[in-house]
């Protein structure tokens, strides 16, 4: 099988975001960055479907050089090589970001593609479905549990209140999220070999976005907190507020 | 002002219209002007939906039939769309933001090689130029995106635009869509589905959401939440240590790495509030929180906190509520 995950270098869940000077990108300097949340079931899975059916897993970002620390991340968990698709452009455009990706990996005889859902960060949740798209294969978002053998695929993805089921032939792409795996630690020792696996760089070129950022904005500030009483006493006072003064119920 | 405007709407067989769909139709409205509000359907039978376009916003619905409609079809629904587009030439797509409104936005967006937006919660138009606001890191930060090719895709967020309310006076011209599926379009196949939330409105989409997180204690006592979801009319949502403690499905979490929600009420019973889960939450228009710490952050965003213990605080309010209806 040959297997690629895309992946993307984020801010940390925790980080404290700051507007940049330009309004329109943020502070980088002080946020830790991480692996994508998602990708880290993107990864898990493509490593099991490497142990259930053999072959190579290539892992992929775009971006400028941190985002090859997410692949390293990606190897250390036991991805066998790393492909950076180098670009010092603004990655805003996930159409123009696809087709970067679809390049690259339309090409390569692939079996099996997976991304996480979305990446933590910019939110557009539409990358993975885009290069499936574009590469004219099955493509499956939000999967939630997924039955590889080698030239096909069943599974589900979540819908409102359940999931609904699916089947495909390969090659296939598949987004993952939370549910579908429990993502492996990279261990020391998964960390030390991945500083010797292959990674490869290569420059390109994105073009001019579509998807334009006029502005980054800081959201309204909600009013200040309001506690209104103490134990199931105020239980009678809650619902008269939210009857008569916030008109909710 | 005269916009022509697309709406993909989703109406599964049997089911009404869903409720993304008609805030999709009314943003629309309001947004068209003097100009049109097309919606495209597909379905293995339209029945009637295209009425029901018709008494929320519609003026043209394109409809495509297809036996093999009566699942979701990813590459047979984006065909139609893509098709509808052509056919009315709009200068804007709008997608309500279910699982498969999701899903279907970058196939429209590859299709036709237009730019998408997802996870809106507002849209302006200053001539003929599209704005669109989106939150940005788990609601840190608001982005506001423009375009430079037409027709932009936009996936709008449930429950922040209003529908219009159902007028069945209005009628809307019904057109049929002539499809030519290719055989990759429909080698991705669902199958069927399965309901896992029961009676319960999904958290993503109801006006009301009841949630739960650590302080529930265990996956047995978020029956009390059902009892106060159901006094309420409301979904239920949990925090991510109450899913990651196998209490409940993935799918009710919310959070940065779950579902992002804007109810009319958020009602978060033992939660603490960490910034995760707060993403997920704070656009909601009104937050009650119920907690024992006085000190919990989730104070700090909720219009009103109860201070106290949850398994106390709960059946009193349920009682409350029986009280008055």
């Amino acid at each position: 099988m040959n297997i690629y995950v895309c992946v993307k270098q984020v801010p940390d869940t925790e980080a404290r975001i700051q507007i940049a000077e330009d309004g329109k990108s943020i502070e980088t300097g002080e946020i830790n960055f991480i692996l994508n949340p998602f990708d880290e079931f993107a990864v898990e899975e493509a490593l099991r479907t490497q142990e259930k059916l053999g072959g190579e897993v290539t892992v992929v970002s775009l971006g400028n050089e941190n985002a090859a620390a997410a692949i390293r991340t990606a190897m250390a968990m036991g991805a066998d090589k790393g492909l950076l698709l180098r670009t010092a452009e603004p990655a805003d455009d996930p159409l123009l970001v696809a087709r970067a990706l679809a390049r690259e990996i339309g090409g390569s005889g692939v079996d099996v593609v997976f991304f996480g859902k979305q990446a933590v960060g910019n939110e557009h949740g539409q990358v993975g479905i885009l290069v499936a798209e574009l590469l004219g294969i099955p493509g499956i978002s939000e999967v939630s549990g997924l039955e590889l053998s080698a030239e096909s695929a069943k599974g589900k993805r979540e819908i409102e209140g359940g999931s609904e089921f699916f089947e495909c032939p390969l090659p296939a792409m598949f987004t993952t999220q939370k549910g579908l795996n429990e993502p492996r630690y990279p261990s020391l020792k998964g960390r030390m070999a991945a500083k010797k696996k292959p990674l490869e760089e290569k420059a390109v070129t994105l073009g001019e976005s579509q998807l334009v950022v006029e502005k980054l904005n800081y959201p309204p500030q909600r009013e200040r907190g309001r506690v209104i009483g103490q134990g199931a006493a105020a239980a009678g006072e809650l619902v008269r507020l939210l009857r008569e003064e916030a008109k909710v119920i | 002002m005269a916009l022509k405007v697309l709406v993909v709407v989703e109406a599964r067989e049997g089911e009404s219209l869903k409720k993304s769909s008609r805030e999709a139709l009314g943003l629309a409205r309001r947004l068209a002007g003097e100009g049109e509000v097309i919606a495209v359907l597909a379905a293995a039978r339209a029945g009637e939906v295209p009425g029901r376009l018709a008494a929320f916003g519609a003026d043209r619905v394109l409809v495509a039939e297809n036996a093999r409609f009566a699942n979701y079809s990813p590459g047979g629904f984006a065909a139609a769309a893509a098709a509808a587009a052509k056919a009315a030439n709009p200068a804007l797509i709008l997608v309500g933001g279910t699982a498969l409104g999701k899903d279907l936005t970058p196939r429209i967006s590859a299709r036709l090689g237009v730019p998408a937006a997802t996870d809106i919660i507002g849209v302006e138009l200053e001539g003929d130029k599209i704005f669109a606001l989106r939150p940005a890191f788990g609601g840190k930060v608001q982005m506001k995106v423009s375009f430079k090719a037409a027709p932009p895709v936009l996936c709008l967020r449930s429950n922040v635009f209003d529908s219009l309310p159902e007028n069945s006076g209005r009628s809307a011209k019904v057109e049929s869509l002539a499809l030519s599926l290719e055989e990759k379009d429909l080698a991705l196949k669902i199958t069927g589905a399965e309901k896992i939330s029961g009676e319960r409105p999904d958290v993503a989409e109801s006006n009301i959401v009841v949630s739960g997180g650590r302080g529930m204690r265990d996956a047995a006592s978020f029956k009390l939440l059902e009892q106060l979801a159901g006094a309420l009319g409301a979904g239920i949502g949990a925090s991510r240590a109450a899913v990651d403690s196998g209490w409940r499905p993935h799918g009710d979490q919310v959070g940065q790495t779950g579902k992002f929600v804007s109810p009319t009420l958020y009602v978060a019973c033992g939660i603490s509030g960490a910034v995760q889960h707060l993403a997920g939450m704070i656009s909601s228009k009104v937050i009650v929180a119920i907690n024992k710490d006085p000190d919990a952050p989730i104070f700090k965003v909720a219009n009103y906190g109860l201070v106290g213990d949850v398994f106390e605080v709960v059946p009193a309010i349920v009682e409350e509520l029986k009280k008055h209806s």
